[in-house]
């Protein structure tokens, strides 16, 4: 571990920007950059695609020809137990033929063998228009022609060298293991996706998706008892570069427990976590009851993701996902109505694919629609869904939301959620101030345990840290807790939401959905939040 | 070039091999041509196809190792994947823990490549699955489903002569009917690898039947009840158990597997004593890969036997360094970048047939079972299945898709979906009956009677 030479090369390329030189090794970038495929090359497959199809008699084609770089850093206390790099490379070829959906994937990148994908799209889609009863119809989407997007980020995280990587992991790890931690894993998620999308409608768009995400899990175990606690790393997947891992001091949320929001100190965070473990385990045991619930944004992100960012997806809604993922209490009937009350008046929850800093920021979705932002719940009243080019007439609208997503080159894009974030209080509050007005509640830091049944009525989550509030002071750490609730009641408990200065975004990198299973990365923003009366049970039991 | 044949197969590897100038290289080859047809609302959403080969390679230098993969396989990209992963592992610290490749193994193969999967087409896709839209429609029930085949093969070779190949076929549909007021709903599934056994007006009958049955609910008070799992409802949790059966996680203290002093309970009898689980990649109802993902051959191994945990999976570091013979049995499941390895997607190698599991059973009929319930719920499906907490092996979910209330042996009526948070463990120490074990999920699984098992709240999901 060479800790001054990681130190000075962070400092000198923020002193330097673009003198900096990577003196060690070759970073996996120099291969990287090297297979860029060139847009002109990609849009002479693109046509091949398009042509084929169309002489099939497609009505609509899109193409998405994808390279997707994948780099996995795998560690634990003081080695490095995996590094993984991937490379996929690829063409989708979506179709729509005798109003019938057809797709097609190769890996074959030469015009003659993505033209034959795409007749074999256009066929399967004619097969099954025998058992199509409803034509697949599109929100009209004008081309865009020739444009371009890239995620902006201050720093490629495949630029950085992997020697440097690899030291601040191991730093990581020693400094959890000097404060008491048992047992450390630790990663780093590096995704970068270059995706070229075409379409019959006169788009050719040119995408550099960067994702990353730092993680660690702290164990504490006590052979004595036999008992084991973990925390996680409070940190969260971004939409951004090597920048979030440069910790700056604007970005800490002090109080209680150290909190981050636009970069991360990971040995701050694991130094923390090594303590609050050791605190988990001398922790008091939850009494099962209610309790008013204060949530911070680090735990709020995978509550609004289960019970608002999917029973608001309109396919869900519609049943189109009914066999696997489910469908949702949140039917048409409710938001047509304009009164039905998803949560309190404190309650607006807006989807956002453009938030800077965000997983699920593009340019354009994978059906060639640009982004934007738009309200999902607005003062406490469902007002609109997330939707695709087909779904948007059955809900009696003329455009989509841009929400088109597929995971891979192989693999067909339908309906994903945006960013879902819930818009921060409008008064001035704190934590500080928010714990204060508490006369029996918890606080709870960090995501854990979540699950929610089909039409995502009926949740349970748990947390990573858990203090008890009692006549509006902390008294201590509690375990064992977990909160269960109705997602409507649930949201119309909330009474206050901390301002924009506590704001900050969570999110998760692999969130599934679909037949076959795909994953997309989804961020989710909130200000520390204040539930009233939830039922919190105690999930500790005995084995033998 | 997606299915290759173990000559062709075994060419790229040897050229890949030949490139290598580390100390050691092992290299995987996989490819798959999969289909599915979607459906929902009745009619076709998507459906689509997916064809892809994948080169895996890993390099050693002394402890240093690093992978790569790439899907081109011009000899241009055969080489460069090559000193990616050579770069890479010159630039890895040592690791501590690196064990070396294997040398030459003898794999058993199994039957689980069936032409009839292997060949089907859109048009026979589409018939699978107009064979459950169709009976729905008529009926006014709605009908979403999705059927998926795939013929994939994988070739592993390493620079210490280590040689394998093995392909397979699989072939699954799940169907999910409700009513089109939304009051009821009913699920069927089914796997197999030869297509010829896959019947999807059958099972979309069974879905159907509990759709019509489940549209008048009544609500119980959440608390322990006596369940009747179908196979399809607690394959996902005996899943979890088996694969959380790891020796190193239980020596270290952090398993349920440990107790108090730093021992684990690895020999002890932990469950009912009918309880026997184990794997056999040879048995022909749940045939699969011969070689584990480092390449240890499989053998059948006993995981639980008379409620004792008999076996637990080992690294092969972690074999070795408890002088365990062979370094241990491999666990059932895929290492990283088996399947979810995530932001990959699927085009990281996919992993020919992974094990599932076989639990021992009795010779009952679910519906014999059925019959000798007093009071209890029997339980179609599994739904969001979490863990809380790892101590104890704490999961939580929900029913759904056909939950029953049964009384003197016969099921009285449809009820309100209850969460559960429960731990495999417990539920395998209250067992009241076993039936026959029928094939879900890849495993073979009875249909369980389980005797208190914790509900916890009433769910208003259909």
């Amino acid at each position: 571990m060479d800790l001054s030479r990681r130190r000075f090369l962070q400092t000198s390329t923020l002193a330097a920007g673009s003198l900096f030189i990577p003196v060690w090794g070759r970073s996996l970038a120099s291969a990287a950059e090297a297979t860029v495929i060139p847009a002109a090359l990609k849009k002479k497959l693109a046509d091949a695609a398009l042509n084929a199809a169309t002489k099939k008699k497609a009505t609509y084609v899109d193409v998405r020809i994808g390279r997707y770089l994948n780099q996995f850093l795998i560690t634990r206390e003081n080695r490095v137990e995996n590094m993984v790099n991937t490379e996929s490379y690829g063409a989708g070829i979506r179709v729509i033929a005798d109003g019938c959906w057809g797709f097609m994937s190769t890996d074959g990148l030469t015009p003659e063998s993505i033209a034959k994908a795409a007749e074999a799209a256009v066929a399967i889609a004619k097969a099954n228009a025998k058992l199509q009863d409803e034509p697949v119809k599109l929100a009209p989407q004008k081309g865009v022609g020739e444009v371009s997007w890239k995620t902006p980020i201050v720093r490629n995280a495949f630029d950085v060298p992997i020697k440097d990587k690899i030291d601040l992991l191991m730093e990581v790890n020693a400094a959890a293991m000097k404060n008491g931690a048992s047992f450390i894993n630790s990663f780093l998620f590096q995704v970068n996706e270059q995706k070229y999308f075409a379409s019959t409608d006169g788009s050719y768009i040119d995408q550099d998706i960067h994702r990353l995400w730092p993680n660690f899990f702290v164990t504490g175990v006590d052979p004595k008892s036999g008992k084991f606690q973990t925390r996680a790393a409070l940190s969260t997947p971004v939409g951004m570069g090597w920048e979030y891992l440069m910790p700056k001091a604007e970005d800490k949320r002090g109080g209680l427990v150290t909190r981050y929001t636009k970069s991360y100190d990971m040995i701050e965070d694991a130094t923390a976590a090594a303590k609050q473990v050791k605190e988990k385990m001398e922790a008091k045991s939850v009494e099962a009851g209610q309790y008013d619930l204060v949530l911070d944004p680090s735990h709020m992100w995978l509550t609004i993701h289960e019970s608002v960012g999917h029973p608001l997806e309109l396919d869900r809604v519609l049943g189109y996902e009914a066999n696997f993922a489910g469908t949702s209490f949140a039917t048409v009937d409710k938001m047509k109505s304009g009164t039905f009350k998803y949560g309190s008046p404190e309650v607006t929850l807006f989807a956002d694919k453009t938030q800077v800093g965000s997983l699920g920021a593009v340019g354009y979705d994978d059906e060639g629609v640009p982004c934007k932002r738009w309200n999902l719940v607005k003062d406490g009243i469902l007002v609109d869904y997330q939707k695709t080019r087909d779904q948007a007439h059955i809900v009696g609208q003329t455009a989509s939301d841009g929400c088109s997503y597929a995971d891979n080159w192989s693999s067909v894009q339908f309906q994903r959620m945006p960013n879902v974030s819930l818009a921060p209080g409008k008064k001035p509050l704190t934590v500080e101030e928010m714990i204060q007005g508490v006369e029996k509640g918890i606080y709870i830091v960090g995501s854990g345990s979540f699950s929610i049944d089909q039409q995502r009525y009926n949740f349970q989550f748990g947390g990573q840290l858990f203090y008890e509030i009692k006549d509006g002071k902390i008294t201590g750490m509690l375990r064992d807790v977990a909160y269960q609730s109705n997602t409507q009641e649930f949201w119309n408990s909330c009474v206050a939401i901390c301002d924009e200065r506590d704001y900050a975004l969570g999110g998760s990198f692999f969130d599934g959905k679909g037949q076959p299973g795909q994953v997309s990365a989804v961020s989710h923003g909130s200000a520390t939040t204040r539930f009233n009366k939830v039922n919190v049970i105690n999930t500790a039991r005995k084995l033998g | 070039m997606s299915i290759l044949n173990e000559k062709e197969a075994q060419a790229i590897l040897k050229k890949v091999l030949g490139y290598s100038k580390a100390d050691e290289c092992q290299a995987v080859l996989s490819g798959a041509r999969e289909g599915n047809v979607r459906f929902a609302r009745s009619t076709v959403s998507t459906s689509g196809g997916f064809d892809s080969t994948t080169l895996v390679v890993q390099s050693s230098f002394g402890k240093k190792t690093s992978t790569a993969t790439i899907n081109e396989f011009d000899d241009a990209s055969l080489e460069k994947v090559v000193r990616r992963s050579e770069d890479l592992a010159k630039l890895a610290p040592d690791n501590p823990e690196y064990v070396e490749f294997l040398g030459a193994q003898k794999y058993e193969q199994p039957k689980s490549w069936f032409e009839s999967t292997a060949k089907l087409d859109p048009v026979a896709r589409a018939k699978a699955a107009g064979a459950s839209i169709l009976p729905c429609r008529e009926k006014k029930l709605v009908a979403a489903g999705f059927l998926e085949d795939r013929a994939g093969f994988t070739a592993i070779a390493n620079s210490r002569g280590l040689q394998g190949f093995h392909r397979s076929t699989t072939a699954n549909f799940s169907v999910t009917v409700r009513t089109a007021d939304d009051k009821g709903s009913g699920y069927g599934v089914a796997d197999v690898n030869d297509f010829a056994q896959l019947d999807t007006a059958r099972i979309s009958q069974v879905a159907i039947d509990k759709a019509l049955r489940s549209v008048e609910t009544k609500a119980l008070e959440p608390g322990k009840y006596t369940v009747i799992l179908e196979p399809a409802a607690s394959v996902d949790l005996l899943s979890i158990l088996v694969s959380s059966m790891n020796a190193r996680q239980a020596d270290e203290g952090r398993s349920f597997l440990s107790k108090a002093g730093g021992a684990t309970r690895v020999g002890e009898k932990l469950m009912d004593e009918r309880v026997h689980i184990y794997s056999d990649h040879l048995d022909p109802r749940v045939p699969a890969a011969p070689w584990a993902q480092d390449g240890r051959p499989r053998r059948k191994v006993d995981w639980i036997k008379g409620g004792v945990v008999t076996n637990v999976a080992y690294s092969r570091f972690w074999g070795r360094k408890k002088n365990i013979e062979n370094e241990g049995h491999a666990p059932l499941g895929g290492g990283f970048g088996g399947g979810g390895g995530g932001g990959a997607g699927r085009a990281v190698a996919a992993f020919e047939g992974t094990p599932g599991f076989i639990m021992a059973g009795g010779t009952d009929s679910l519906e014999t079972l059925v019959k000798g319930v007093k009071r209890g719920i029997l339980v179609t499906r599994m739904w969001y299945i979490r863990p809380v907490d790892p101590q104890t092996l704490l999961f939580t979910g929900l029913t759904r898709d056909g939950t029953f209330y049964v009384e003197d042996g016969k099921i009285q009526y449809a009820i309100k979906n209850f969460r559960f948070n429960e731990s495999p463990v417990i539920m395998l120490n209250n067992i009241e009956a076993l039936g026959k074990p029928e094939r879900a999920n890849g495993s073979m699984v009875p249909p369980l009677v389980i005797r208190d098992f914790t509900f916890s709240s009433l769910s208003d999901a259909v």
